[in-house]
């Protein structure tokens, strides 16, 4: 559906000492359908990288394309139009929803946005939303604090999805769900992205679980990008010795932990 | 009068409304009922104390003092609440506004706030009232403008918490305007606090007022308000105290008002927040009562012996038991891992042993020997010696486990100072040498937590809980909050510490992956109690209790076929408010039969090392998918 | 030993002192100038004729004419703020209007009491507040004793909405005029500050109080209070320690903001006092329409608070280095 390119692409934050480089000339692709997983330990700036795509933070040099075109975030209309296309669910199940809004209110909010809905529509469209992530459409009527963490960032996904975007940018969504419930969520995912053909771009820390739901994984430090390769290899074969410090630290039931002696130590 | 629905009818409340309401009366029927004496002169009762006829006694022209401050409220009250009004108005707006304006008119606008605030209101209204001149209308449009300040701060930083949350991140990707992301996103969430000062606003208001009117910038001659009556008859305090202060009273008197109102408010803001994960302990009438001596039979080289653990907590809801019939032991240079989902009760457990459980929590266990001693037959004073010096505790987030305001020499060497009485530089010299056991320079020593990274804050507990040189170290979920990399030399280290100074672990995760790849084996918590126990080679593939293999099926790994779902478990834990017979996972179980519903599995013996708590345990080749696919 | 990963030794970030004191001095000066100009720009502002006002109606238009002269008031607008901010550098605060006497001679002999009661009442407010919070906070934790809170809670709530004024009032109709235990009026000997001390005080004391107590209840629950808890450290140690250090950034930022109220509160107590301070002098003049003085007034409590601020901020600034990263 939708294709991203960044190319470049470098984004400031303001620190207490000065301008710190969050992202530091990152070029990356997204083609059509396809996830790109984004892995990276905090402070790596993949959220910054997230957020200056959709245009929550500024960006300071470099180009985002989507579909062939540059987008924007300056005006309200620049921004409407950005929405159409990308969408973001971020990772704090807590403050994921307005507390007083039911999640009724929220998808409705988020359906008419661009469409001119009466209320019967919109309450199908609520319905069809709540099933299409999973949930049961019983829980429309219910506020935010009257629901689980797995099932706010279901929600929350099923905001994002209520405009139909063609690229979706999942930032660390399942970190602060349990196991069991982040294979449910990972599942979802999973499927959605299959019966949407959606394009996205899955971010999070957690190696296994971005690899899940990835066809290629970018790996991120320190503001940029050291390797990109589609997941198998990427798993097979890592090329940069940070990727392969990354995977070496991953605990894993079935394969046994690296002999401690040949540390490798990244530069 | 009935309070509003949702307002508690605390004896407060009460009082906050009946103030409020008599107030307001009689600001509405003061004028017409008393009007007429406060302003009839009376030659012959000039100045006199107070009597029958007049309570409070009369004024310099013989008017009676009483009616005049009864009088006195109407004007008194709506100059404060129009000044408080206009002020409030203008300062939410300016304040709000800089949630909604450009990157750079929001500088300067919170620039111009803080510059602002720097001046004190009482201040800045005399100056204006000076300005504009002494008369009612003067003081309180000068009110209004020093209050803006204060207000437009408050907003400001409201309205910076909600720009900061994800839900406001999201309604602006989605492309709502400002107007419509200010109206129906921002504003509706900081309404209450933003209410709640206006209240104690007014009342601040009406003493400024009062205040204003008092030094002669106010309310002029012929008219009058509290603070002018109490001007007038300042000179005759000495004289007649009681017509002199009356005015003084009615000021008070509406002051506490609004400030007791505001609190009442204040009150059920707090009570109706955001409901907390963990349930928050309320008081109860109950302490942590000892238990008896004595307990089960000492079993010879345990480290940790612990039987039929529970622990009662109350809520709101009512008590809750979030841990019970826990037993465990733990030998010498032994490593075991605890495993759940939270809400388990696994750091409970943790808690629990270590008698560091929040205040209000009950706890009960027949069996509780740390390195050989009953902890329940200990006087207190030799059984926190005996805790602190051989159990360690290890915490989740080391950026919070860490004192902010200590340097780290002496967070590490005040257990060993105050326990073992060693010197300070013999404990500093020890210090030295425990940051080298964690790999770190003794130059560490001077630095305070905020100058250190993640990892380096977990060595430095580390660090810490090898001072004391203890039996056994408790490590709750260490590594969950530190980077991937970082947790593997954490694990590492905590390794090397075992193997060298033989002091056994309990470790504590959620992490089933990392628990079996670094424990020797492990223990599986839900709901409270544990279900499987099991040397750390077998959880792969031979746990026998479905929610171990659903546990460990459901965690994505490296080397599966990414193309099948990951299986995951249906349903959600067991309410622990509405506790129900059997076993805790009979709702969610795959192999469940009728008998599971009434009947809770005691935890049993598969083999020597290997219990399980499940009438029907998956037999051992087992495909996994056949019990947690759902 | 660990041969572990290379950590590199810590270089301890020195605290950027320069930066914090740059800023914080810039924002001192901005606003001086601040309430230079509104001092300046005050006797301007004042609708119809500051002189004719304060010498009456029926002054002699020569007289005014004088006076206006020797005011500067009729030469052109920055021309005077020229002169003006001239005349404060070499300490010339203008000339009051009702007595002829130079301003600058009243600020010099008034300013002194106004500093004594201001910054005893500010001290007393931090010696009642910062031990009673704690101590409130320890007792009343996790939900104890339910009744003793409730009662702090109410009573402190009175006491904070008790009016300065009201209660100077009402503490000399009884302890001075009923009981005449304390002196009245003016300022003679130590027992003479009770009173304005006690008036100034209550209700910032009441304040603080209650926001110590929510901060310490704060750090009580904070995770580094169960490690100390986890070391059995004394619970004299735990709080003095652990808990007192991290509460006092909390309550001296928020002490640090009730200065300026308490300062403003001056004029109003030392008017009921009779203290011979730059508030009741101030309050006075503004009665007598002697605006010179009333200029003069506000410019010196002006600054007053605003030294005052910059003073909490550099002690709060040694006490928690990263206050003053914040601040920036």
């Amino acid at each position: 559906m939708t294709v991203l390119r960044v190319t470049d692409l470098t984004v400031h934050h303001p620190g207490p000492l000065g301008q710190v480089t969050a992202v530091d000339g990152v070029s990356l692709e997204v083609p059509s359908g396809t996830t790109l997983g984004l892995v990276g330990e905090s402070g790596s700036g993949k959220s910054s990288l997230a957020r200056a795509i959709v245009g929550l933070v500024p960006v300071h040099t470099g180009r985002i394309m989507l579909d062939g075109r540059e987008i924007r975030a300056r005006t309200i209309r620049d921004r409407r139009r950005l929405g159409r296309l990308v969408q973001v669910v971020l990772q704090d199940p807590d403050t994921a929803l307005d507390p007083r809004m039911t999640v009724r209110q929220t998808l409705g909010e988020a359906a008419t946005v661009f469409h001119r809905l009466d209320r019967p529509a919109r309450d199908k469209r609520v319905t069809e939303l709540l099933e299409l992530v999973g949930l049961d459409p019983r829980l429309a009527g219910r506020l935010p604090r009257q629901l689980s963490g797995g099932q706010r960032q279901r929600v929350a996904l099923a905001r994002a999805l209520a405009v139909e975007p063609g690229l979706l940018i999942a930032d660390e969504v399942t970190s602060a769900l349990d196991v069991s419930v982040q294979a449910a969520v990972l599942n979802t995912i999973r499927e959605l992205q299959r019966r949407l053909g959606l394009s996205m771009l899955f971010i999070g820390h957690n190696l296994p679980a971005v690899c899940h739901v990835s066809d290629a994984v970018a790996v991120m430090r320190h503001g940029r990008i050291v390797e990109t390769a589609p997941t198998d290899a990427l798993l097979r074969a890592p090329q940069h010795p940070y990727t392969r410090t990354l995977l070496a630290a991953v605990p894993s039931l079935r394969t046994p932990p690296p002999a401690p002696a040949p540390e490798e130590q990244p530069p | 009068m009935s309070l509003p629905p949702g307002l508690r009818r605390t004896p407060m409340a009460w009082a906050a409304a009946v103030m409020l309401a008599s107030l307001v009366v009689l600001a509405l029927v003061g004028p017409l009922v008393w009007g007429a004496s406060a302003d009839r002169p009376d030659a012959s009762a000039v100045l006199q104390g107070p009597s029958v006829g007049h309570p409070f006694g009369t004024d310099n022209l013989g008017r009676d003092v009483l009616a005049r401050v009864l009088t006195a409220t109407r004007p008194s009250l709506l100059l404060a609440l129009a000044a408080v009004l206009l002020g409030a108005g203008a300062g939410i707006l300016l304040g709000a506004s800089t949630a909604v304006l450009g990157r750079r008119a929001r500088r300067l606008t919170a620039g111009l706030i803080n510059l602002l605030l720097a001046f004190p209101a009482l201040l800045v209204a005399m100056f204006l009232a000076v300005v504009f001149g002494a008369g009612a209308a003067g003081a309180m449009l000068a009110l209004a403008a020093a209050g803006v300040p204060g207000f437009a701060r408050l907003t400001q930083t409201l309205a910076a918490g909600v720009a900061g949350t994800d839900h406001l991140a999201a309604a602006r990707v989605l492309g709502l305007g400002r107007l419509r992301l200010l109206g129906r996103h921002v504003l509706p969430n900081i309404a209450e606090p933003l209410l709640l000062s206006t209240t104690t606003a007014a009342g601040t208001s009406l003493v400024a007022l009062s205040g204003l009117s008092f030094l002669g910038l106010g309310v002029q001659p012929p008219g009058y308000d509290w603070g002018q009556l109490l001007n007038q008859g300042l000179d005759r305090v000495y004289a007649e105290p009681l017509p002199a202060l009356a005015p003084g009273l009615a000021i008070l008197y509406a002051a506490l008002a609004f400030q007791l109102l505001g609190e009442v408010l204040a009150g059920n803001a707090a009570r109706r927040g955001p409901a907390p994960r963990t349930p928050a302990p309320t008081p109860a009438p109950w302490g942590s009562p000892r238990p008896k001596a004595g307990g089960g039979p000492a079993e010879e080289g345990l480290v940790l012996q612990v039987e039929d653990l529970h622990v009662e907590l109350p809520t709101p809801d009512g008590p809750i038991r979030p841990v019970h019939g826990v037993s465990l032991a733990l030998r010498p240079g032994e490593i075991v891992g605890l495993v759940g989902e939270s809400g388990s009760g696994k750091s409970l457990t943790a808690l629990a042993i270590a008698d560091l459980l929040p205040y209000g929590a009950r706890v009960s266990r027949r069996t509780l020997r740390l390195l050989g001693a009953d902890l329940a037959a200990l006087a207190p004073k030799e059984r926190d010696r005996h805790l602190a010096t051989g159990l360690a505790m290890i915490f989740q987030n080391p950026a919070s486990a860490l004192n902010p305001a200590l340097r780290v020499a002496t967070q590490l060497t005040e257990a060993v100072r105050a326990h073992r009485g060693a010197s300070r530089a013999q404990a500093t010299a020890e210090a030295a040498e425990a940051l080298r056991r964690v790999a770190l320079p003794p130059a560490v020593l001077r630095s305070r937590p905020h100058q250190l990274s993640g990892g380096q804050r977990q060595r430095v507990m580390i660090a810490s809980g090898l001072m004391v040189r203890p039996g056994l170290i408790i490590a709750d979920e260490p590594t969950t909050a530190l980077d991937v990399t970082v947790q593997r030399e954490i694990t590492r280290l905590l390794s090397e510490i075992r193997r060298d100074t033989s002091a056994a672990i309990l470790f504590i995760s959620h992490d089933v992956a990392l628990v079996g790849e670094f424990c020797e084996s492990i223990l599986v918590m839900y709901a409270g109690t544990i279900v499987e126990t099991l040397p750390a080679d077998r959880l792969a593939d031979g746990a026998r209790h479905p929610y171990t293999r659903a546990l460990v099926a459901s965690v994505p790994d490296l080397t599966a076929d990414r193309d099948r779902p990951l299986p995951t478990i249906d349903g959600a834990p067991p309410d622990p408010l509405t506790p129900a017979p059997g076993c805790p996972f009979e709702p969610r179980c795959p192999r469940r039969r009728g008998h599971c519903a009434d009947h809770t599995p005691p935890l049993e013996d598969l083999a020597a090392d290997h219990r399980v708590a499940c009438w029907y345990p998956v037999p051992v080749a087992a495909d996994p998918e056949t019990v947690a696919a759902s | 030993m660990t041969r572990g990963p290379t950590v590199s030794v810590p270089r301890l970030p020195r605290h950027p002192w320069t930066v914090f004191l740059g800023r914080r001095i810039l924002r001192l000066f901005l606003s001086l100038a601040v309430v230079l100009t509104a001092s300046f720009a005050m006797i301007r502002l004042i609708p119809g004729d500051p002189v004719r006002a304060a010498l009456g109606v029926d002054a002699a238009p020569d007289l005014v004419a004088a006076r206006r002269h020797a005011l500067g008031l009729d030469t052109p607008f920055l021309t005077q703020y020229r002169h003006y901010l001239g005349g404060l550098l070499h300490g010339d605060l203008g000339t009051s209007l009702t007595t002829g006497t130079p301003v600058a001679e009243l600020v010099r002999t008034r300013l002194p009491a106004t500093l004594e009661i201001a910054g005893l009442a500010f001290l007393v407010t931090l010696a009642v507040a910062l031990p009673g919070g704690l101590l409130v906070a320890v007792r009343t934790r996790d939900g104890r004793r339910p009744r003793s809170e409730l009662a702090f809670t109410v009573v402190t709530a009175g006491l904070a909405g008790v009016p300065d004024f009201v209660l100077a009032a009402g503490l000399t109709a009884l302890l001075a005029v009923g009981l005449q235990l304390l002196p009245v009026a003016g300022a003679a000997g130590v027992e003479s500050f009770v009173l304005p001390v006690l008036a100034l005080s209550l209700a910032p004391a009441a304040v603080l109080l209650r926001i110590v107590r929510m901060e310490a209840l704060r750090v009580l629950g904070e995770d580094y209070l169960r490690t100390a808890r986890s070391k059995r450290l004394s619970p004299a140690r735990r709080y003095l320690r652990h808990a007192a250090p991290n509460t006092a950034t909390a309550a001296l930022t928020v002490a640090g903001s009730l200065l300026p109220a308490l300062v403003a509160g001056t004029v109003l107590v030392e008017k009921v006092f009779a203290w011979p301070g730059i508030g009741s002098a101030m309050a006075q003049s503004v009665v007598a329409q002697d605006y010179p003085v009333v200029q003069a007034m506000v410019l010196v409590l002006g600054t007053t608070v605003l030294l005052a601020g910059l003073l909490v901020d550099v002690l709060l600034a040694v006490l928690d280095p990263r206050s003053a990263i914040r601040e920036m």
